[in-house]
């Protein structure tokens, strides 16, 4: 595995595979690993300080720091890839669209990615979280909205870039249908930036679940969030700060760990693209 | 959109950030309707009597269909009325027009603070490119960006505030004790400031670099002029064009930004307004105060864009051309 050799020789790089590796396997395993149920009340061991029974401590209804955490891991991942996953597709479907599309219909698509991205995203995230309700699912809709002209934007330039290039004319005048160059050339051409920007906005997605969850319009009770259980920790900051610490430390490790992933990626698959990602 | 006439690709600007303010009031009144049950039932309470409920309902505008609604906004925001409290009958306006500049005021103090330290983590970076200072410099940058401002506001309120007792804890300061307010602004600036100083000295770096590979650099090397002279006069100049592009456009997502920061150390500001609006379901002040937000963002990105045509000469000369003079 080459590339993966190359991007932990980036600086940060090892840093960033070993971070991102934990996370996604403490994810995949954490009924394994968790030593308590990340919901079990113990009222009597309320806001305990780390020992070696509750290796992170406990929270303010006796619950154990470390399995909510592990727990956690499996609420920001879960949000940050489904979020990557459905603004990945439809911003990519709609970029190729727009960009092979007559121009009236380029233009509104373009437009539409405008006034999407001219919105203050947190704010208006939060107004319809506020309307519609807390809860995972809301968040992943909202959110993803958010992140569609994002890789809309990019796949569309690269697609122009493309279209005219004389392989693409090459396969239309041997009668290739449509769907076909699009599918087998036109899209294998364009992903590589595309899966470098989605692991760079991995962070900023894990960001915004764990705000909107810190504000308590994420996760609903007793689901542990990132985000939640700072606001756990922020709320009974001045009994024990273990909560707030620990709860932190994971976001900077998931955020910082996804976002040296990406850079080293970025540097390791095309160094053009410094510029413009 | 490369090559467009000027006063076009800014009508276009403009028309799209309009489009987009009307569009988030529309979004939201529709959204509203679509609340499970009544939102005046919600917010009164299942108890409330069916005359309360219909009252309330005409107040708040929701008796009629979410066009005339949406209307009957953008009507009265002519005359500067926003809506009443749902609660204590107080105009929306008012409340946003006591809180805007608590907000504002954080925002300010952040980019400006984001300035002072950004600029000379660039400079200090750009001095000796791959040396040890820049790959420190390059490591504390993705940091800063990466992490969270709500993660920095609670670290440091739990650092300085709770532990060393150094800074207080809540709220804006009293209120005309223009000390007091600068000493309660520390820990909130900082909180939002650190994203942006990482931002500034990244992007000041790489911008100082491209310059610095420039022709006449070269043969002000030529001449003699020092490093230190070159760094701090003849390319920090050009080089910052763009970062105070970024900067002006910052501006309006620390609005928004400022919503954390402001619910974490309570402070009095529009971030925390529309925070509370929402968990007691206060519609008309949600609206109002999103509203304004938006706009303000939207108006900060304008400006942003107007500040770079103008204060770059190539853009400058290219609206000359358009113009045909």
């Amino acid at each position: 595995m080459p590339a993966l050799l190359q991007i932990a020789r980036r600086p940060g790089g090892g840093f960033a595979l070993f971070a991102v590796t934990v996370i996604c396997l403490v994810a995949i395993a954490a009924p394994l690993i968790a030593p308590y149920g990340p919901n079990a009340i113990a009222p009597a061991k309320r806001l305990m300080d780390p020992s070696f029974q509750h290796l992170l401590g406990t929270d303010h209804l006796g619950r154990d720091i470390l399995s909510r955490l592990i727990y956690g891991s499996r609420v920001a991942l879960g949000v940050a890839l489904s979020v990557i996953a459905i603004s990945l597709i439809a911003g990519v479907t709609l970029g190729i669209a727009a960009a092979l599309s007559p121009r009236a219909v380029d233009f509104s698509i373009v437009g539409i990615f405008d006034i999407v991205t001219a919105f203050p995203s947190m704010i208006l995230a939060l107004a319809l979280v506020a309307v519609l309700g807390p809860g995972l699912g809301n968040v992943v809709l909202l959110v993803s909205i958010v992140f569609i002209p994002h890789f809309g934007r990019v796949a569309r330039a690269q697609t122009v870039a493309l279209r005219n290039s004389p392989f693409i004319e090459a396969e239309r005048v041997l009668g290739a249908e449509r769907w076909r160059v699009i599918l087998h050339h036109v899209t294998p051409n364009i992903i590589g930036p595309i899966f470098v920007l989605a692991c760079m906005d991995i962070p900023v997605v894990i960001t915004i679940e764990a705000g909107l969850s810190f504000l308590g319009l994420g996760v609903r009770p007793p689901l542990a969030s990132w985000g939640s259980l700072l606001n756990d920790g922020y709320t009974y900051l001045e009994q024990s700060i273990w909560l707030a610490t620990f709860s932190g430390l994971a976001l900077i490790l998931a955020t910082l760990g996804f976002a040296l992933l990406g850079e080293a990626m970025r540097d390791t698959l095309d160094p053009k693209l410094r510029k413009h990602l | 959109m490369r090559g467009a006439p000027l006063r076009i690709h800014l009508a276009f600007k403009l028309a799209t950030a309009l489009l987009a303010v009307a569009g988030s009031v529309v979004i939201l009144m529709a959204l509203t309707r679509l609340i499970p049950g009544d939102p005046a039932t919600v917010i009164l309470g299942s108890r409330a009597t069916p005359e309360a409920v219909a009252a309330l309902n005409a107040r708040i505008g929701l008796d009629r269909p979410v066009g005339e609604h949406v209307l009957v906004f953008f009507a009265h925001l002519l005359s500067g009325d926003l809506g009443e409290d749902v609660f204590n009958g107080r105009p929306v306006a008012g409340l946003v027009a006591a809180a805007l500049p608590n907000t504002v005021a954080l925002a300010f103090s952040a980019m400006l603070s984001a300035i002072l330290f950004g600029v000379p983590l660039a400079l200090l970076s750009a001095r000796n490119p791959g040396g040890k200072t820049d790959r420190v410099v390059a490591f504390l940058s993705v940091g800063f960006i990466s992490t969270p401002s709500f993660v920095v506001a609670v670290f440091l309120l739990m650092t300085f505030s709770v532990t060393l007792r150094w800074f207080p804890v809540l709220g804006a300061g009293e209120a005309g004790a223009v000390g007091d307010q600068l000493w309660h602004l520390v820990l909130p600036t900082a909180a939002l400031a650190v994203g942006w100083i990482g931002y500034i000295a990244r992007l000041l770096r790489s911008s100082l670099l491209e310059v610095l590979g420039e022709n006449h650099i070269r043969t002000l090397r030529a001449y003699g002029v020092s490093e230190a002279k070159i760094l701090m006069k003849y390319a920090l100049k050009p080089a910052i064009l763009p970062t105070i592009a970024i900067l002006a456009m910052g501006f309006g997502e620390l609005l928004g930004g400022a919503v954390f920061v402001e619910v974490i150390f309570n402070r009095p500001g529009l971030g925390s307004l529309i925070y509370d609006a929402i968990r007691t379901r206060n519609y008309p002040v949600v609206q109002g105060g999103v509203f304004i937000t938006v706009l303000l963002y939207v108006l900060t990105n304008l400006s942003a864009d107007l500040t770079q045509t103008l204060l770059d000469p190539r853009e400058r000369s290219r609206l000359a051309a358009a113009r045909g003079t």
